[in-house]
């Protein structure tokens, strides 16, 4: 048997004020950041016009960019993509994105026919273009931040039914925290919030409570075994008996992600950059914040005599062992302060 | 050991339904060639469905333009245009082509391999609304001239137009909105032609004579109610026509439309003072088809039902020797000839030298029918088929990249074991595929991302497993019960792993829109396939060996 990490009895929660603080300077300064200046959205979520223009010859950017000024519309971004014949056009300025409440493609026609007549008929071919009228794009933008709030209270309920409530409150701050660290990330990095970026936060969500999860699941059987130990310790050593598991599925998750980030194309990579950074918060928070607030409410509200067994209740259908024994011994909460 | 038996019966059957789910088979798409004739085209493929942004093709959304007309129940109305789209895209022939409502207002239309996506957003946005109508014979719009003049120099605007440069107004024949009254706002403010260019030009006698800022650019044609404008002066007369003021004094019962766009080079573009009420629609078309009239060229000859052709010869025996407009969305197609006799149910709509492609466009758009509101593309998608391409082979070089790394760390940490999870997980990729086939899921390059992903979170089980076996082996237990033990201790995980995932991939599919719905429509069927190949397919694996070992002393795991 080929074994790593097998055993090991790291202190992991002893390392949490060092932890918190680099938590918080890595949140807090985003958080700044995002205050005085927001992210960058698609034209899914403001409207807008992008184009991918394939020409048959290498244009001059300048002249591309002088056409579709010319043409009426300010500030569009023009970028290279992929070969030096190959360009994105990109119009995401409020007025020109006003006008396309009357027809989503009139900005777009606009372009092409400034194109032809600068380049000539024929000198370039239109890839592929999205064209998004404002209603639609302000629709989607309510709709995402529905989603996300959304999947976060589902979360929260799925928690409540399967954990009582100091360990559901623990696992909720975690994925709270997962979710503000993953946001902040995106503003870092000045990632282009797209649709499919906010399918990575939300597959980020799920995937991060699934650690907690497993590991509180791991102390909550082990706090059913009588052994004479302080909460603390048995959270350290369900962290550190979920470990191998732990290494072995961000392993192989996080693989897949490197692949698709890697060869999965400019489409999927924002969605795997967000994933990958998903999985490193998700690992970080299910050792480091969701035990440490879990410790933080047990000392806040500690529990009653024999409110021991109560921890896993909710779970017996689940669980093969019941909590049977009332009366074991309350769990010196001191221990962590 | 019939437990076994039943086991690989189970499994058996769940690996020969998936492959039935996925054998290649035989469809017949009837599509439309070049030259406009249907064909059935038969291939045999692989019965997954791909999206646009694999396949290529365009997607349209479309919703009630209610700037050109007020609508009080929208969604009855979005009910009966989806029909007359879903006629018109038949009719077009394009493969699987999807038209649905979405909502209560509004219309997707998803054309695979669409080449002409100009071509296909006319015919799915043009409202195809014909009508018959009487030029003026009173000269009502040179009565009114005088004051239209007089309403724009109070206004200011005559002379005032800002000498923006007029970027696309020479290509301005987009004709899928040319009604005067509603594009004029956007069209006007836009594309104007300045007003120096508008007075050099040559309107001919009456321009000298009056000089009226409204007058001079108009010039009366050959037949009562059919004025001429020059083509560099249609954006002026067209804002000027939209003032609201000019909108009051035009004479009232008339209706302006203008002429097709000037194709022939004449110069100008007639302007044409109808009669408002029709003498028919073209609700009572029954038939159109394309055809050549030796001088007329192009035209789509059309035949109305017998209720139309009575109403048709009734009205027209009333204005023998009137000139008759034929109106489609407000422009008027060709020249409107003079009656001569009353006409029944048969006439034509000359197209004045316009390709044959448009004629063909427009006999279909009206057999299939009016849209009965006018609609507008709110949202749209074009890729282009090698983008497609492209996509598809990204997503499979990334495919083959994380498995291998992940078959590479399970094999090389559980060897033997891992090799299970492995065939797992090969079982595992062929019932995702076909719960996608035969769900008829549509695969999105997203919903490939989802699959790579799944097989490095599907893995997640196994190890749940293979982990608690070791703890249960550590412990001193026999192989046999060691396996039992692992596969009880690590359920409750698994499940829970696998609901909070699937609970945030609903959330996904419920809000996101096409490419990621893919994604999480794969994702759960990602996740439903790995529990049973993670669950029941390498216990299966498990039991198997165990049979043929006889007691082993040792897993290698």
């Amino acid at each position: 048997m080929f074994r790593i990490l097998h055993d090991t009895q790291i202190d992991f929660i002893k390392f949490w004020k060092i932890t918190t603080t680099v938590t918080l300077l890595f949140v807090v300064p985003g958080l700044i950041l995002l205050m005085f200046s927001g992210y960058r959205y698609s034209i899914e979520f403001t409207g807008g016009t992008l184009m991918q223009v394939s020409f048959k010859q290498a244009p001059e950017v300048a002249k591309i960019r002088s056409t579709i000024e010319e043409a009426g519309i300010p500030s569009a971004e023009i970028a290279q993509f992929g070969g030096p014949t190959e360009f994105v056009i990109r119009a995401q300025n409020p007025e020109t994105v006003a006008e396309q409440s009357q027809g989503s493609e009139v900005v777009k026609e606009d372009i092409s026919a400034a194109l032809t007549k600068a380049f000539g008929e024929g000198s370039f071919e239109v890839t592929s273009s999205g064209t998004v009228s404002p209603k639609v794009g302000g629709e989607l933008r309510q709709k995402a931040a529905l989603a996300v709030l959304i999947s976060f209270f589902i979360t929260l309920g799925y928690l409540a039914y399967r954990f009582e409530w100091r360990f559901g409150l623990a696992s909720v701050v975690a994925t709270s925290h997962d979710i503000l660290a993953t946001l902040v990330f995106i503003r870092y990095i000045h990632l282009e919030i797209s649709l499919i970026v906010v399918g990575g936060v939300l597959t980020m969500i799920g995937y991060s409570l699934n650690d907690t999860i497993i590991i509180f699941d791991r102390a909550r059987e082990d706090l059913r075994k009588k052994r004479k130990e302080t909460l603390k310790d048995t959270l350290n050593r369900a962290v550190n008996e979920t470990l191998p598991r732990s290494v072995l599925t961000h392993a192989t998750t996080v693989a897949t992600l490197i692949a698709l980030a890697i060869l999965g194309g400019p489409v999927i990579r924002p969605f795997a950059l967000v994933m990958i950074f998903g999985v490193a918060t998700g690992t970080f928070s299910s050792i480091y914040v969701a035990p440490v607030i879990l410790l933080w409410i047990e000392h806040r509200w500690p529990r009653k005599a024999g409110e021991r067994s109560a921890a896993g209740h909710r779970a017996t259908s689940l669980s093969e062992e019941s909590g049977s024994s009332a009366s074991r011994k309350e769990p010196s909460v001191a221990a962590t302060r | 050991m019939s437990n076994l038996r039943t086991r690989i019966l189970i499994l058996v059957a769940l690996v020969a339904a998936s492959v039935f789910a996925l054998w290649p088979r035989t469809t017949t798409i009837r599509e439309r060639n070049s030259a406009g004739v249907f064909r059935d085209t038969s291939f045999t493929r692989v019965p997954l469905k791909l999206g646009l942004d694999l396949k290529g093709g365009m997607h349209l959304a479309l919703e009630v333009d209610e700037s050109r007309q007020a609508v009080a129940n929208k969604s009855e109305a979005i009910d009966r245009a989806l029909k007359v789209v879903r006629n018109r895209i038949d009719e077009f022939g394009v493969a699987e082509p999807v038209v649905q409502k979405v909502g209560s207002d509004r219309i997707i239309v998803e054309l695979p391999g669409v080449t002409d996506p100009e071509r296909a957003r006319s015919l799915v946005e043009r409202s195809a609304f014909l009508q018959f109508q009487i030029t003026d014979e009173t000269g009502a719009l040179d009565k009114v001239m005088p004051r239209i003049d007089q309403i724009l120099k109070n206004s200011g605007q005559a002379g005032s137009v800002s000498p923006k440069a007029a970027p696309g107004a020479d290509t301005g024949n987009k004709s899928a909105i040319t009604s005067l009254f509603s594009s004029a706002d956007s069209a006007g403010s836009k594309k104007d032609s300045s007003a120096a260019d508008s007075a050099k030009a040559d309107t001919g006698l009456l321009a000298a004579a009056s000089g009226g800022a409204f007058s001079s650019l108009i010039q009366p044609g050959q037949m009562p109610g059919e004025y001429f404008v020059a083509n560099e002066n249609v954006p002026t007369v067209t804002r000027y026509l939209a003032l609201p003021a000019v909108r009051s004094a035009l004479p009232p019962g008339k209706t302006i439309h203008w002429g097709q766009s000037d194709e022939e080079g004449a110069g100008v573009t007639a302007l044409y003072v109808v009669d408002s009420k029709p003498i028919i629609t073209g609700e009572y078309l029954t038939d159109a088809k394309p055809g050549t009239d030796p001088i007329e060229g192009n035209i789509v000859q059309f035949t109305l039902n017998t209720e139309g052709g009575r109403r048709f010869r009734q009205e027209t025996s009333r204005h023998i020797g009137d000139y008759m407009a034929i109106v489609l969305d407000d422009r008027v197609m060709g020249r409107p000839p003079v009656i001569q006799s009353a006409i029944g149910t048969r006439g034509q709509i000359t197209m004045r030298g316009q390709p044959l492609q448009k004629t063909q466009d427009l006999a279909l758009v009206l057999r299939a029918g009016a849209l009965p509101v006018p609609l507008k593309v709110v949202e749209s998608r074009q890729i282009g088929a090698s983008l497609g391409q492209d996509s598809i082979r990204d997503g499979i070089n990334a495919g083959i990249l994380g498995v291998a790394l992940v078959v590479f760390i399970m094999v090389g940490y559980y060897r033997f074991s891992g090799v299970l999870a492995v065939v797992a997980l090969t079982l595992y990729l062929l019932f995702t595929l076909a719960v996608l086939a035969g769900f008829s899921a549509t695969l999105t390059l997203p919903g490939i991302a989802g699959l790579v992903l799944s097989v490095g979170m599907a893995v997640d089980a196994n190890v749940l497993i293979f982990e608690r076996i070791r703890e249960e082996l550590v412990r001193g237990k026999t192989v046999r019960i060691s396996i039992d033990e692992g596969f009880k201790h690590a359920l409750p995980a698994i499940i829970d792993s696998n609901v909070s995932t699937i609970l945030t991939a609903l959330v996904l599919y419920q809000f996101g829109t096409g490419p990621v719905k893919g994604f999480a429509v794969t994702l759960i069927a990602g996740i439903c396939a790995s529990m049973v190949s993670a669950i029941f397919v390498v216990r299966t694996f498990y039991n198997m060996w165990l049979q043929r070992a006889h007691r082993p002393q040792t897993l290698s795991i």
